[in-house]
């Protein structure tokens, strides 16, 4: 068997197979479901109300996708550039910092909340500068050093919470005190607990893709991702542009732990983030790259994440069917995705 | 079984191969024997159809027309597996073993079933150092491939065709990355192998390894046998002349006017570059001869700003430029047409007019650090009526255009920006006959319009058919300047072959 390139790839073929992807991945929920000894049917349906089905499921699949739209969009935009950051999580954390750091009484209003949000984005970015430093100066492979930084970033908010961050009054608690009110993000809707991160996670979308699209830097980026030599032959400053991916990178990164400190929880503990910046290369990864389909596959992964959490309430299913499902979908979708461009022969 | 009139067994015969790429005929109805014993040479310029050859003996490739017999055999084309089983084992120039594994492991990669795995590693050990002792192959079997020199892991990848019985040796330039020493004990090799009985078929373009190793040579130019001799019977004065073609070129184009020094190198040695002084003129066309691998690259990104100079001087336009980068030479008006137009030439997955634009992007075409796409395009559809580039238009991606167009794409994007300095490295490589009188022309365009020319090409007809002034390269060093005519194409061979340098001032 060989895989043949090809050159233009019918409608058929760019939207069948993705179709066909998803296909594959509802059924093998229903198997899994089947194999728990429940209803399939009904439990794929539960998974759906309980991420859509009411105001509150659907708001609350809008506030689960706020964190994965930013980390998506880290992983989305060091990946185009081919820069490997495997360090969301660790990012995800330094924002998370700031905002504790500074939104607890540190600072008063009014500048508190866009004074945090600033500093959480550099402290982001320099997580992520020192790895790409070291990829462009000593060729240390980023994969390695973003991703061990994730579990020296644990073990640092750990310290934090047990020492000089913990809440005199958590009641013994390993987590920060809770942010003054001027720190918090406001609801976009009274009453209701979507914040106004699920806001600027859809503005930095809209920003990324223009970077993106229209500017010299977004061209320069995806020139080096697809490329290298290239563009080092046209001129292009290669080791800058890897700079500025990652500090773009990583600054997105860490306002996925600024606006779930800010918005949603209001406070830093352990489980700020059940691995929403390793989810956010299965968003990024879905979404091929583009800046604006993160959007559209964070709801849809953060849909899965809710509903299967209610599903589970009701159905008995345990709700590890969502890990498994997103796992489904993104190996068949990668595997939709490879067999748009390329077709396997025989012989 | 065959014989020749000698009463030489024939091994391997090719007959009537031929083999298209596109427009280009690589392989044109190209037939040759090896006999029992042989060491035969395929000599030829880059770009003659030596490796193609051997791909499609090896079953790389399917010819478009001929028929491979091994061993009296008729060998089915495209099945590396079947020229393997019949006794034909291919050294690549680039070497395929795994480097996290041992010797041992490399050598008998494949050759295993599942079940195997673990027995039988002693029986191979004794084979190879068997192999290893007759063949004068000396390799530590349990060294990891990662800790052995380039010579050593060549001796690993003879030493895997052996171990899978070939009787026929082909290899694909190998002494290009030899040292002297590890050529000299290479040829032992192959001489302790003919004396057992196998071929030996060996690609390489230098002379006097042919001369010195070489029972038969076979010499290929542009996809033709254009000649078959047995070494005796010739000398290296021959062979230069069959090998870089024995008509006289004529200088094609009218002379050009020549006008001030734009850029010159005093002493400079950079990359593999030794030593090297060199003008080029305004107004002229300096073409650049030598056998690919001589330092031609490292010349073209030196002057292209993707090198600096380790040693000795450049001048472009009389200043010796503060801060040399690709940037700063398009800044200084230097025009790249670079040697390999897919990989560092275009970046593939973008569009014609992203590609249009890749060096020019920010200097013409950005306003406030945004791209004005509305200028872009425009700038490419003037590229793509102006250079006669096909396409379906400038959002296409330029992975699917010709070679050609592709090149005239290139070519438009440089020449656009009206180089003071051009550098066209193999501008015609790959191209059909319209094409490349096409980029030939534009190339004399800009000279005449004042341009300084630097044409490097492997091809002797390309060079004295264009250039105004001559320089040869060859192992880093550069010939003295021969003005047009001044040199036959024989001589210019001896050159390239590297002779000359040692009495040159």
């Amino acid at each position: 068997m060989r895989l043949e390139p090809i050159a233009n790839p019918s409608l058929w073929r760019q939207l069948g197979l993705p179709a066909l992807a998803l296909g594959v991945t509802v059924l093998v929920a229903m198997a899994l479901a089947l194999l728990a000894g429940a209803d399939p049917l009904a439990v794929l349906g539960q998974i759906l109300t309980g991420a859509v089905g009411s105001r509150f499921a659907l708001l609350e699949t809008l506030n689960r996708a706020t964190p994965l739209i930013f980390t998506g969009l880290a992983v989305a935009v060091a990946f185009r550039a081919k820069l490997w950051n495997i360090g969301a999580e660790a990012q995800l954390y330094g924002g998370a910092i700031m905002a504790v750091l500074l939104g607890t009484g540190a600072l008063g209003a009014p500048f508190v909340l866009p004074v945090t949000a600033v500093v959480a984005l550099l402290a982001g970015a320099m997580l992520l500068l020192v790895p790409v430093l070291l990829k462009v100066r000593l060729g240390v492979d980023e994969v390695v050093t973003t991703l061990l930084l994730n579990f020296i970033m644990a073990l640092f908010v750990s310290y934090l919470l047990e020492g000089p961050l913990k809440d005199p009054m958590g009641m013994g608690w390993p987590k920060s005190a809770a942010l003054i009110k001027e720190a918090r993000l406001p609801r976009i809707v009274d009453g209701l607990r979507l914040h106004w991160g699920f806001g600027l996670a859809l503005i930095s979308a809209g920003i990324v893709w223009v970077i993106q699209t229209r500017t010299t830097l977004g061209f320069e980026m995806r020139a080096v991702g697809a490329n290298i030599r290239a563009a080092r032959f046209a001129g292009m400053p290669v080791n800058a542009v890897l700079v500025k991916t990652a500090l773009l990178s990583g600054g997105l990164a860490a306002l996925a732990g600024w606006s779930e400190v800010a918005g949603a929880r209001g406070h830093l503990s352990l489980d700020l983030s059940p691995g929403f910046g390793y989810t956010g290369i299965i968003v990024a990864m879905l979404a091929l790259l583009h800046p604006l389909g993160v959007v559209v596959t964070a709801l849809f992964v953060a849909g899965v994440f809710v509903g299967a959490d209610a599903m589970s309430r009701s159905a008995g299913v345990p709700t590890y069917i969502a890990d498994m499902l997103l796992a489904v979908a993104l190996l068949t979708m990668v595997l939709a995705i490879a067999l748009t461009k390329v077709r396997v022969v025989r012989g | 079984m065959s014989f020749n009139k000698n009463g030489a067994e024939v091994v391997l015969r090719l007959d009537q191969i031929t083999k298209r790429f596109g427009a280009l005929v690589a392989n044109d109805t190209i037939s040759l024997t090896l006999h029992r014993g042989e060491v035969l040479a395929l000599l030829g310029e880059n770009g003659a159809g030596k490796t193609t050859l051997m791909n499609i003996l090896f079953g790389h490739y399917l010819a478009d027309g001929g028929t491979v017999t091994a061993f009296g055999q008729p060998l089915p084309p495209g099945q590396p597996r079947a020229a393997l089983a019949a006794g034909i084992g291919m050294v690549h120039q680039h070497f395929t073993l795994a480097d996290q594994m041992t010797v041992l492991e490399n050598i008998t990669l494949g050759t295993q079933t599942l079940w195997s795995l673990g027995r039988g590693r002693a029986v191979a050990l004794a084979k190879v150092q068997g192999l290893s002792r007759d063949f004068g192959l000396a390799v530590d079997p349990v060294a990891r491939v990662a800790d052995l020199s380039v010579g050593e892991r060549q001796r690993v990848e003879i030493l895997k065709a052996l171990y899978r019985d070939a009787r026929v040796l082909i290899l694909d330039e190998p002494t290009a990355v030899l040292t002297p020493q590890e050529t000299e004990a290479l040829f032992q090799t192959l001489r302790l192998a003919t004396a057992r009985g196998l071929s030996v078929i060996f690609i390489s373009h230098k002379l006097h390894e042919v001369m010195g190793h070489a029972d038969t040579c076979v010499v290929l130019r542009h996809g033709r046998v254009v000649g078959q001799v047995a070494t005796k019977d010739t000398d290296r004065r021959a062979l230069a002349a069959m090998m870089v073609g024995a008509e006289m070129a004529e200088a094609s184009v009218a002379p050009g006017v020549p006008g001030p020094v734009r850029l010159s190198l005093r002493g400079v040695w950079a990359g593999v570059l030794r030593d090297a002084t060199l003008d080029l003129r305004g107004g002229t066309i300096t073409g650049l001869a030598g056998v690919s691998g001589n330092g031609q690259a490292a010349l073209a990104d030196l002057i292209g700003g993707g090198l600096v100079p380790d040693r000795g001087q450049m001048l472009v336009d009389g200043v010796a430029p503060v801060r040399w980068s690709p940037r700063a030479a398009i800044g200084a008006g230097v025009g790249r047409i670079p040697e390999d137009r897919h990989k560092t030439g275009t970046v593939a997955d973008f569009t014609l007019a992203e590609n249009a634009v890749l060096e020019t992007y920010a200097s013409r075409f950005a306003r406030g650090g945004f791209v004005d796409w509305v200028a872009v395009r425009a700038h490419t559809m003037h590229l793509i009526a102006g250079y006669d580039v096909r396409c379906p238009g400038p959002e296409a991606r330029i992975r699917l255009l010709s070679g050609g167009n592709m090149q005239k794409l290139i070519l438009g994007r440089v020449m656009e920006e009206t180089p003071g300095i051009l550098i066209a490295n193999q501008p015609v490589r790959g191209l059909d006959v319209g094409a490349i009188a096409y980029v030939h022309g534009r190339l004399v365009a800009a000279r005449d319009a004042g341009a300084a020319v630097l044409l490097i090409s492997e091809d002797l007809d390309e060079v004295m058919g264009l250039s105004d002034v001559i320089h040869v390269i060859s192992e880093g060093r550069l010939s003295p300047s021969f003005a047009r005519g001044e040199l036959t194409q024989a001589e210019l061979g001896l050159w390239m072959a590297g002779q000359g340098f040692d009495h040159a001032a």
